[in-house]
């Protein structure tokens, strides 16, 4: 493989019912390519959260996955509210989600440290009433 | 066992079995999705009492044999058939999670 295989994804954000597609899609595609289980494992988990977030907080935004030769990285961008700290963001538990989403089974503080878990390297670029921009890295 | 075995054990029922010939090797039991999703393993069974659409996604990336809704709830909407497009098998029982899990625990 000399070149990167890419898939791009928007993510919709009015409802949970499409949260996933991408994430599923993803996971499909590498079984594909002959990626091991646990490398897709880790990748659909912290894709899944990132769709989940920009569900939650961004009314949706894309994602963008690349498989290079030896890692898969995945880029999550958009035009939400930012995050306004980022370091108590990343702390497990803390979460500012609202009632209705801890009752579908969100919500509890889980997604930004699970992605940080799942992958390799994990870049958060924010601005506030701007947008965030999450690149994360699983080398093979 | 088989799920579609499971599904013919008294208390367990199915709900809908795309995949019926899927094997349960374990169990996981959990309702929070962030952290079922980083800790089920491909093939058990995952028992909750979360019946949402979300399930249906978590389940596909856990690669877990079968959900199992415990406490006799009911899938919401129209996810039964989401889950059977996904090929997600799904069971629902009346028993309470630690009663299921011990029953299926003696099973498989």
């Amino acid at each position: 493989m000399s070149e990167s295989v890419k898939f791009h994804f928007d993510v919709n954000g009015q409802s949970f019912t499409s949260a996933g597609q991408a994430s599923v899609a993803v996971k499909k595609s590498l079984r594909e390519l002959g990626i091991s289980p646990e490398v897709i494992r880790r990748v659909s988990i912290a894709m899944y959260e990132g769709e989940i977030n920009m569900v939650i907080h961004a009314h949706g935004g894309e994602a963008d996955v690349e498989v290079y030769e030896d890692k898969i990285v995945i880029i999550l961008n958009d035009h939400g509210p930012g995050i306004k700290d980022v370091e108590l963001a990343m702390k497990e538990g803390y979460s500012t989600a609202p009632d209705n989403i801890r009752s579908l089974g969100f919500g509890a503080g889980m997604g930004l440290p699970n992605m940080k878990r799942y992958t390799d390297d994990m870049k958060i670029e924010t601005e506030l009433g701007v947008g965030t921009k999450i690149t994360m890295t699983v080398n093979f | 066992m088989t799920v579609e075995e499971l599904s013919k054990k008294g208390e367990f029922e199915a709900v809908t079995l795309p995949d019926p010939e899927r094997d349960i090797d374990g169990c996981y039991c959990g309702d929070l999705l962030s952290w079922v999703m980083g800790r089920a393993k491909s093939s058990q069974a995952w028992i909750t009492i979360m019946s949402n659409i979300n399930i249906v996604a978590v389940a596909t990336l856990c690669d877990v044999s079968c959900i199992i809704l415990s406490e006799g709830v009911a899938l919401d909407g129209d996810v039964k058939n989401v889950a059977e497009a996904k090929g997600v098998n799904v069971l629902k029982t009346p028993l309470p999670t630690y009663e299921a899990a011990k029953l299926l625990g003696g099973l498989i």
